[in-house]
């Protein structure tokens, strides 16, 4: 990859440490005590140059230029896992590595797969470069109507905030329907966007886009503020934590809810909706940002243990330490640049676990996740025969005749 | 110090679906998103690397369309120096006859040694825009160009053939080049400084009074293909797939 | 005005180009509806031979050692000067490397109506092109003047404009050829590919479907299997991932096997102009409506990736 000429150090490195006080516990960084646990715990920790310890060592030292130079930021997953284990508390995703693939990004190092992301998610309002017009095509399907924002002019109470890949991605437009039809079922109050939604821009800005990500914002806010509703939902973690953590910081503020929380409130009224189907072992495998992002581990499971005959079971790797799809911080779109690195998938990694669980079903809660752990499935010795759903989809499927 | 200009258009974007105009002549405006022309965009980026390689000045022109500022913002974020608007009666398209001869007013003033465009564009009925901005310029054209070296009073320009061959054809300039291939990829600009250059570029507008739109055959009717010819579609899962292709292949032989 | 059909002749290293058969085979088409003849203009240095296969009522030949090879200085002046002497009722030129370098400069400087694109013409003097990648379709007419068309290939085929009759050839005084300010310094030949896909039996083709680099190494043990070769549309041989000599369509091979797999191609026009020869195509592609259904006998409307394993699989079991 040609490589415009890096940022003079030691004034790019000392520029760059500070800005990452801004973050908040930004400060923490100061108190790295170069244990390394991030660097272990990071799923490709061991195919980049500049793991997350290193990189701070290499700050402290004056000379951060060569990581401008490397392409091991775009390994990163933003799964929040270093975060998480870091003894000083640093908050190593959303400060040091966001801001580092801001600055390797600016810099003009950009793998092709990415560019070709971001590019579409500017001109479409979506990475996958569908057309913004077909938006909500997938309402086509359905034998009873949704209602959209251009059709429903009255207050409502719930704004439906679908996602890309909930629009588009052919598998997980599946558990979109179906979310269609359980809303219908409980007779929620609700609108969608239509075409005027764009992409939430989350994980845009986790791979270092964040100029995109506010003019994404920007658009998502002012389709919202020509709509009257209560409070948000939303089948994709992502979209939920731009909406509750990063649009709040644009000064736009909304209640939002992921469809976990927004289904346990009404479990009272979904229970009686549940039919007995049989006994199923199921596994939860903890979306990123739902568990260690957000701290959403108990609405899943317990939306999960409402279905009658079912037994929920864990994987070794569960809740705080949940194992990453390799969807996330630009993941979604950088899977043949890490293959090339790495000649693994997360995915795979998780799967082996969900067989090695001896479960049925691999229960899911993100949008990302179907395709990634389909293929994963098919791939993975002993886990051809588990089924691959999302949460939506097994309580769908119980209240169906 | 070369100057370089490059001539950009937008066209339209072929992942929206395209109507026609209720005079059935036309494609209906009113429907269509569009891009920039990616050849145009190929002979952005090799502007800016010839830039890069031996310095000089790169300006870029463009019709007035929707989203053209934004586009010749993020040139100027790329490394363009200075940032033309064709302004007048651009809403319906005007044919390449009549936006070569706009160009070609406004680059003569430029006083270019060299200029780039895309070689083709996918809404070019009347010809492509290189080479009616060349005689309009007295300056002589080569296309499918896909390497550009500036040499003492010309450019070595490798221009694509079929088949892979490669003909190194020496230029004199001032010449008019239509780009098949920039030689790297188009680079990606962050937002960021694109915004910048939107607080910072300037766009000069030049005013087109007239735009004659002669040059091309007259248009009978436009049509969307018939779908008659279609493929046969086979359906099933994969393995059911899989068995039919199998079958088809020991059909034909080449199995 | 005469009622005759012109057609500039294309050549490169001592070979007529096909799409100079294909214009002929369009311009005899033509010619039937105006009772003209068909006219080849061949220009190059010793090369009256070139003209023996030309379906051509006629050929005016025009030789001079600057025309030994295509330049587009060269090529402007001698027929910025011819087709106003001769007054053809159409110049067919082709959408190529070669005709599309001169015929958009000739059409401003001679002030001659030009339709780029075309695909067919019809005894009536209509004219279809193509444009927007091959989503729109545009029947132009004939205007009362001279007219360029300059064509893509497509519908007609290059047998139906070969001829083994000879046509009368014609030497054409030629103007001055100097001061060129375009020359040919050198050919550079493509490197040599391990295969030549025009020989091919079994080609897969794979465009941006395919998505990675890594997958092409999946697709070949497809093709091994098979006993295919593996080609590609042009933005895979631009991102480096397969030789130029894979490459098919435009600037790139025209290829003919008896089966053309073609995996994640959408069948844009410049892919589908070196591959629509094939014997059998069959297409996989998710999009329902790409354009390469509209080549293929028989399509596929499936996830590439759920699809290839199963495949060998059956493959495997079968043979």
């Amino acid at each position: 990859m040609a490589m415009p000429s890096a940022t003079q150090s030691p004034l790019f490195t000392k520029e760059f440490y500070t800005s990452l006080f801004e973050n908040i516990d930004g400060e923490n960084i100061k108190t790295c005590l170069q244990c390394a646990t991030c660097s272990g715990v990071c799923p490709f920790g061991h195919v980049m140059d500049f793991p997350p310890g290193r990189m701070i060592a290499w700050m402290r030292a004056g000379i951060l230029e060569e990581m401008l130079e490397s392409d091991s930021v775009w390994m990163c997953v933003s799964c929040y896992a270093c975060t998480e284990v870091c003894p000083k508390e640093i908050p190593v995703t959303p400060s040091l590595m966001t801001r580092a693939k801001e600055e390797v990004l600016l810099a003009g190092n950009v793998p092709t797969e990415l560019q070709s992301a971001l590019e579409f998610s500017q001109r479409y309002g979506n990475p996958l470069g569908e057309s913004s017009r077909k938006r909500a095509a997938w309402i086509e399907d359905l034998d009873f109507e949704v209602p959209t924002a251009r059709k429903v002019r009255r207050p409502v109470d719930v704004l439906w905030f679908v996602g890309d890949y909930a629009s588009y991605h052919p598998r997980v437009k599946e558990v979109t329907k179906a979310f269609a039809k359980l809303l219908k079922a409980l007779e929620i109050d609700y609108i969608i966007l239509g075409g005027a939604e764009n992409s939430d821009g989350d994980s845009q800005r986790l791979a270092g886009e964040k100029g995109l990500f506010e003019v994404l914002a920007e658009k998502n806010a002012k389709a919202f503020s020509r709509c009257e509703f209560g409070e948000i939902i939303t089948t994709d973690p992502h979209a939920y934590n731009a909406l509750k953590n990063e649009y709040p910081q644009l000064g736009i503020e909304y209640p939002v809810k992921h469809y976990a929380e927004f289904l346990v409130e009404r479990l009272e009224e979904i229970k009686p909706l549940l039919k007995d189907n049989g006994k199923v072992r199921v596994t939860y495998h903890d979306p990123c940002y739902l568990g260690r992002v957000n701290d959403i581990y108990d609405e899943p499971r317990t939306l999960l243990e409402a279905i009658p005959g079912l037994e929920l079971v864990e994987m070794p790797h569960n809740k705080t330490t949940s194992l990453c799809c390799g969807g996330g911080g630009g993941g979604m779109w950088l899977d043949g640049f890490r293959w090339e690195k790495a000649e693994a998938r997360l995915s795979e990694w998780r799967m082996r676990e969900a067989a090695s669980t001896a479960v049925d079903v691999l229960a899911l809660a993100c949008p990302y996740e179907p395709p990634r752990f389909e293929d994963a499935a098919k791939a993975i010795k002993g886990a051809e025969d588990i089924v691959v759903k999302d949460i939506i989809e097994l309580l769908v499927e119980v209240m169906e005749e | 110090m070369t100057k370089i200009v490059v001539l950009a258009k937008l066209v339209p974007d072929l992942v929206e679906e395209l109507e026609i105009a209720p005079d059935g002549k036309a494609l209906d405006m009113m429907w269509l998103r569009l891009l920039i022309n990616e050849f145009d965009n190929h002979a952005i980026e090799q502007a800016v690397l010839l830039k890069e390689a031996v310095g000089g000045e790169v300006t870029i022109i463009s019709p007035d369309a929707e989203g053209v500022d934004d586009m010749l913002f993020t040139t100027a974020a790329k490394g363009a120096d200075k940032l033309i608007k064709l302004v007048g009666d651009f809403e319906d398209m005007p044919n390449n006859h009549a936006l070569a001869s706009a160009f070609a007013k406004v680059a003569k003033e430029e006083q270019p040694d060299l200029i780039l465009t895309g070689v083709q564009a996918n809404n070019d009925l009347d010809g492509a825009i290189g080479p009616l901005v060349a005689k309009e310029l007295d300056m002589p054209y080569v296309g499918y160009i896909s390497g550009v070296t500036l040499e003492e009073g010309g450019v070595i320009a490798r221009k694509e053939y079929p088949g892979g061959l490669i003909g190194e054809m020496e230029v004199k300039l001032p010449a008019v080049l239509g780009i098949q291939a920039s030689e790297e990829p188009p680079r990606y600009v962050a937002i960021s400084k694109v915004r910048q250059m939107m607080k910072s570029a300037a766009i000069d507008e030049h005013d087109v009074p007239e735009l004659a739109d002669t040059g091309g055959l007259p248009v009978n009717r436009m049509y969307l293909p018939e779908a008659a010819e279609r493929a046969e579609m086979i359906e099933g899962d994969e393995d059911e797939i899989a068995a039919k292709l199998v079958e088809l292949f020991q059909e034909i032989g080449v199995m | 005005m005469t009622k005759d059909i012109y057609v500039l002749i294309e050549h490169v290293q001592g070979k007529v180009a096909d799409i100079s058969y294909i214009m002929l085979a369009a311009a005899r088409e033509l010619a039937e509806g105006t009772g003209g003849e068909v006219v080849g203009i061949l220009l190059g240095h010793e090369a009256q031979g070139l003209a023996e296969t030309l379906a051509a009522d006629k050929v005016l030949y025009g030789d001079h050692p600057a025309l030994a090879e295509f330049t587009p200085d060269a090529y402007q002046k001698v027929l910025e000067k011819l087709i106003p002497e001769k007054e053809p009722r159409a110049v067919l030129f082709g959408s190529t490397t070669i005709g599309a370098d001169v015929v958009g400069t000739l059409s401003s400087q001679l002030d001659i109506p030009l339709v780029d694109s075309c695909v067919s013409v019809s005894a009536d003097s209509n004219v279809i092109s193509q444009i927007c990648g091959g989503k729109i379709m545009v029947e132009s007419a004939l205007e009362g003047t001279t007219s360029f068309i300059a064509m893509i290939p497509g519908h007609y085929k290059v047998e139906s404009g070969q001829s083994d009759a000879g046509p009368e050839v014609t030497p054409i005084e030629l103007p001055a050829l100097d001061d060129l300010r375009v020359t040919l310094r050198q050919y550079i030949e493509p490197e040599i590919g391990d295969v030549d896909i025009t020989q091919e039996d079994v080609l897969i083709g794979v465009g941006r479907g395919i998505q990675t680099e890594d997958n092409i190494e999946w697709i070949e043990e497809l093709a091994d299997l098979l006993g295919a070769e593996i080609c590609a549309s042009r933005p895979i041989v631009d991102q480096g991932w397969l030789p130029t000599s894979r490459m098919v369509g435009k600037s790139g091979q025209s290829v003919k096997p008896k089966l053309y797999l073609s995996l994640g191609i959408s069948g844009a026009p410049e892919h589908v102009e070196g591959m629509a020869g094939s014997e059998m195509v069959i297409a996989v592609n998710m999009d329902p409506d790409a354009p390469i259904f509209d080549v293929a006998k028989y399509g596929v409307e499936f996830d590439l990736f759920d699809l290839i394993d199963p495949l060998m699989d059956k493959i495997e079991e079968t043979s």
